[in-house]
């Protein structure tokens, strides 16, 4: 007999690089990932602190930097951008949580292919280096942004494709930016292969797809939805190397004329590349707040000692909002100059995201509805997830339709709208995971007294962040605005300006609590003995923490049940783990 | 129950909770109430559809705003951890039936109801009569050409550009149909009159916005777009480009100016000789 | 020798402890060695072959997009080559498949023998893909000349370097079946081969067919 399987190796690697560094185990690399987010996410919060500075006072002085100059800003916030939403919101809670807890959630011993997701890590680090290495290159803006372009993070085409002429950073900086999106979409390509066979190939006995953990489910489907988006970015991005490099014109039309320079190129479409990121650019949105659902799920129900409501509904959700989030991204093109009759098919398959997306809300709100619910630091990241969600899912359905967006399309209130949605809503998601499972993965516990600290002044300094966004928008504030002088009537919005800078130093300042906390904590926090702190049902908390090398140390658990059992009638226990085995009580029927 | 989990029930944490979201919820009302920070008044019968339906859609995501947030912050108090066991309920099919219909129902409708402007704005051309304007947009500045009193916009090839010797537009000025072209970095209008503009760019993407007339489009290059419009109220309106276009993005502004016809006929002639 | 992936799989539910059928029917009872299943190359081949199909799906539909906008789309001269490289490509998928059986019927030297003419026309069919482009460079024609031929030599690039990675798996494979050590040749890794090698060859065709009616 040929091996058709082959044994799972059990030994764990020796050596301090075979196992830290180069490590195949799915467990190194989820805090490998995570780690890059949390270096990438300081890098992120720290432009965005001196943009807001900026903003309200143009002509001050930085230490080392000077004066910032507007070409500065905008390189600033193209890295802000870039880095937030690909390193941060894209490998924290997929590739970070995802990897640590997708296979010991549904039994299964390590990722499918473990050297392809140690390769992806890496890859993804790479595309890290190149991305920080734009700061540092020649023909930038200078200053604190170096060399790093000025196009935003959608790089619109033609002011991305043509060259250092359009403006400062868009030579080399902009190719090294291009180069690592282009590593990054690799990366992930690997990465959401490895989640969707795991998922389909890999689960333990029992483990029957509707019993799999919500996270399980939205870690799976966002999977899917990288796996078909960054394939058409990577596309993409090779198209405007070559208009950049190679002198084709896939991007750049004829007959442009930049500062009395005529660019040789001709025929190309701008529109074209709008599709092109577009198409991925949308999917990307659900990329990053997807997982954050999950966990949300997951930490309600285990919080709340109450089943999910609705397990189904919200399995069909999740599958509902990727299906419809591949065929909307003309929304973001309203006002591109693209076909008018499209916008309606865009805008009504727009509107329809916002029912499954009124259904989790639903959901999640019936599922504490009833429920015996626990204040833990976790759950209330896991609740203030919730209500941004509903403010930053809300504010869409303004720009979903192409009448209202006629006014509000690039203005503030966008800003504010996906920074509510896809910023802080999934980096509470992010949060409220770390919380949760800082003990799983370290043995240890966060100190709750400052976790609940640091949860008050995010959740109220994110709103009086963002929400004065939306109203400085609907009065007709331009997004990307390096100074507010030269446009006369935004000089009235200045004490809004101040409010939201000081707003947004405090709420920074106050992620400094965090990270003290997570380092404290690695070191010195309260140790997690128990191996079942929150009295959870998944089967991540029937190992120890941290779990052994292969998870299970070999004996491989048996699923019987669903995986939000809490407060069953008749059960000692108000938790009934997945693994506990059928004993006539009434079992669950999801 | 571990020391993790003791006293996490407090009745406190929830009140202030639930507080937070009260307060959260009501200012926002009250904010938009109050139309604290509002859209300038509409000069136009576009920007009032705009208005309408903003406040339509403002209507529909109130409610479920103060549903969502309110039912967060009441489930948060009174089904804090007070020591009783939680229900044991996996759901409710007609709830979910009944919110998954009626959420359908608003948000669709409410998508259709959007389209009505839109067709207006969009599917109708220009009626033949419009006076036509061409607006070109560049790193950092508006043109604004004017056919003059031919009625015709001249050659142009871009070829002929010269910014250093005011040609923004590479006018072909051995076309007579161009002689006459008047181009203006400022934008005037006749109150009451139908406008089409012509929206083309240079280099890059700009956006063409004024916010009394609710609408924004991007002046695409490669790319011809129509819009038009009838301004109903004299006065001067600020022209903003509301896509990034450069580092001079947040400069690149001109003047929209709406005249009584008279007034209009007489920039006009200013402007053509004092160029 | 399992008869093919299908059988296997059965086979591998058995091993795997009685799963039904919505299990993977991994993890033992007996707390032995849990088995990995074959199964998860298959399914990785599929998804790797869906984010290749949509990469190529969003050159294509620029190619649709930028041809149906412009005035400037110029027709080049098409390498006559291409249709034989086309003919050798399609004659590899048939050698393949004559390997891949005679390994089912367990005859090696069969299995290695056709191995390494598929090996070689999928060599032949990258020299010839060279040679339309000496071609065509030597006609003037570059990557910048017109949008045709920058789809061009950008799809038979792409195409190309995906072709590569096959044919490095058709090496990997033919080295693993010469060895003394491994007594049986690796079912799996040369159906998984088999299946990405008709994809190149599928896929090839649609790209021709798209570069020579939409030159």
């Amino acid at each position: 007999m040929a091996a058709h399987a082959h044994p799972v190796v059990h030994e764990a690697p020796k050596g301090f690089i075979r196992k830290y560094i180069f490590s195949t185990d799915h467990k190194i690399i989820g805090i490998q990932y995570y780690l890059l987010a949390l270096v990438s996410v300081f890098i992120g919060i720290i432009l965005s602190l001196l943009m807001r500075l900026h903003l309200i006072a143009p002509t001050i002085d930085l230490p080392w930097f000077g004066q910032m100059t507007p070409e500065q800003y905008l390189a600033l916030m193209t890295m802000h951008g870039t880095i937030m939403v690909f390193f941060v919101l894209t490998t924290a809670p997929q590739s970070g949580f995802g990897n640590y807890f997708l296979p010991i959630q549904i039994g299964a011993p390590d990722m499918a292919f473990p050297r392809l997701n140690m390769l992806s890590f890496w890859v993804t680090f790479a595309a890290l280096i190149v991305m920080l290495a734009a700061f540092f290159v020649a023909g930038g803006p200078g200053g604190v942004a170096g060399g790093a372009p000025i196009s935003g993070w959608t790089a619109y085409t033609p002011l991305s494709a043509i060259g250092p002429i359009a403006g400062p950073g868009l030579g080399m900086g902009q190719t090294l930016w291009i180069l690592s999106l282009a590593l990054f979409a690799g990366a992930s390509l690997m990465g959401a292969l490895n989640f969707i066979t795991t998922t389909l190939d890999l689960r333990t006995k029992g483990m029957s797809l509707m019993r799999m953990p919500l996270t399980v489910w939205a870690w799976f489907v966002t999977a899917i939805l990288a796996l078909l988006g960054f394939a058409v970015l990577l596309g993409a991005g090779i198209l405007l190397l070559l208009d950049r490099t190679a002198g084709t014109s896939f991007f750049v039309p004829a007959g442009l004329v930049v500062t009395d320079t005529q660019i040789p190129h001709k025929g190309g479409s701008p529109l074209l590349w709008q599709h092109l990121f577009w198409f991925f650019g949308h999917p990307e949105v659900y990329i990053a707040i997807l997982p954050g659902m999950g966990v949300t799920s997951h930490i309600l129900s285990t919080f709340s000692r109450k089943p999910i409501f609705g397990y189904r509904a919200m399995v069909y959700a999740i599958f509902a909002i990727a299906l419809l989030g591949l065929s909307v991204w003309g929304h973001h093109m309203f006002v591109s100059g693209m076909s008018p009759y499209s916008a309606l098919a865009f805008s009504l398959l727009t509107m329809s995201i916002g029912v499954p997306s009124a259904i989790k809300t639903f959901n999640w709100i019936g599922t504490l509805w009833g429920g015996q619910i626990r204040l833990t630091t976790a759950m209330l990241f896991a609740i203030g997830f919730v209500s941004l969600f509903v403010t930053g899912g809300l504010s869409g359905l303004f720009l979903a339709q192409p009448t209202v967006d006629l006014p509000l399309h690039d203005t503030y209130f966008v800003v504010g709208h996906f920074h509510m949605i896809m910023g802080v809503a999934a980096i509470f998601g992010i949060f409220a995971a770390t919380y949760f499972w800082f003990p799983k993965m370290f043995g240890r516990f966060l100190n709750e007294r400052i976790g609940k600290i640091h949860f008050w002044i995010t959740f109220i300094g994110v709103y009086a962040i963002f929400m004065p966004m939306h109203f400085i928008g609907i009065f007709g504030h331009p997004r990307r605005y390096a100074d507010t002088t030269a446009v006369q009537f935004l000089a009235q919005l200045d004490p809004v300006h101040t409010f939201m800078t000081v707003a947004a130093f405090i709420t920074g300042a106050a992620q400094l609590l965090f990270l003290f906390n997570f380092f404290w904590g690695l070191w010195k926090g309260e140790k997690a003995s128990d191996i079942n702190p929150w009295k959870a049902t998944s089967l991540e908390w029937t190992v120890p923490s941290p779990p052994p090398h292969d998870n299970f140390q070999g004996r491989f658990p048996t699923v019987y049940r669903g995986p939000y059992e809490y407060s069953v009638p008749g059960a000692a226990e108000d938790y009934t783990p997945q693994t506990a085995p059928d004993t006539g009580q009434p079992a669950s029927r999801h | 129950m571990t020391t993790k989990q003791a006293g996490v029930g407090s009745g406190l944490a929830a009140a202030a909770l639930a507080f937070l979201l009260i307060l959260i919820t009501f200012s926002t009302i009250y904010i938009f109430v109050k139309r604290i920070w509002w859209f300038p008044e509409a000069i136009t019968p576009l920007g009032a559809d705009v208005d309408a339906q903003f406040v339509r859609t403002l209507v529909i995501t109130g409610i479920v705003f103060f549903l969502a947030q309110l039912g967060l912050g009441f489930a948060i108090v009174r089904y804090r951890d007070r020591g009783r066991r939680a229900v044991y309920s996996h759901g409710n099919n007609k709830l979910e039936i009944l919110w998954t219909t009626a959420t359908a129902i608003m948000f669709l409708g409410l998508g259709i109801a959007a389209e009505r402007a839109w067709a207006r704005f969009h599917f109708q051309g220009a009626s033949p009569g419009a006076l036509q304007i061409e607006v070109v947009g560049q790193q950092f500045q508006w043109n604004f050409r004017y056919p003059g009193p031919d009625g015709v916009f001249g050659r142009t090839d871009p070829a002929l550009i010269n910014d250093g010797a005011g040609n923004f537009l590479g006018l072909d000025t051995s076309d007579p149909a161009a002689q006459d072209d008047l181009v203006v970095p400022q934008l005037a209008i006749p109150v009451n009159r139908e406008v089409e503009l012509i929206l083309r760019a240079k280099d890059v993407t700009h956006s063409f916005f004024v916010r009394e007339l609710r609408f924004k489009q991007d002046t695409v290059p490669g790319l011809t777009v129509r819009v038009h419009f009838t301004a109903t109220k004299t006065g001067k309106y600020e022209i903003a480009c509301a896509e990034l276009c450069g580092l001079g993005h947040h400069r690149m502004r001109s003047d929209l100016f709406v005249l009584p016809p008279d007034e209009y006929e007489n920039w006009l002639r200013q402007q053509a000789e004092t160029e | 020798m399992a008869a093919n992936a299908a059988t296997e799989e059965l086979e591998l539910i058995e091993v795997g402890g009685g799963g039904g059928p919505r299990d993977a029917g991994f993890g033992r009872d007996d707390g032995g060695a849990p088995l990995i299943p074959q199964r998860i190359y298959f399914t990785g081949i599929w998804l790797a072959l869906a984010a290749i199909l949509m990469f190529f799906m969003g050159l294509t539909s620029s190619f649709v997009v930028r041809k149906g906008l412009s005035g400037d789309w110029v027709a080049f001269s098409f390498p006559r080559i291409l249709w034989l490289n086309t003919a050798v490509l399609l004659a590899s998928s048939l050698t393949i498949e004559r390997a891949r059986r005679a390994l089912l019927r367990n005859e090696l030297a069969g299995f290695r023998r056709w191995w390494r003419i598929t090996t070689g026309l999928g060599l032949g069919f990258l020299a010839g893909q060279v040679i339309a482009w000496q071609e065509l460079a030597a006609a003037g024609v570059y990557i910048a000349s017109n949008p045709s031929s920058s789809f061009f030599y950008l799809l038979t690039a792409a195409h190309g370097i995906h072709l590569l990675g096959g044919l490095g798996a058709l090496l990997w494979v033919g080295g693993r079946s010469a060895s003394a050590y491994v007594r049986a040749t690796p079912f799996t890794a040369v159906t998984v081969s088999s299946i990405y090698w008709h994809f190149m060859d599928g896929l090839w065709v649609f790209l021709v067919l798209l570069l020579f009616l939409g030159r």
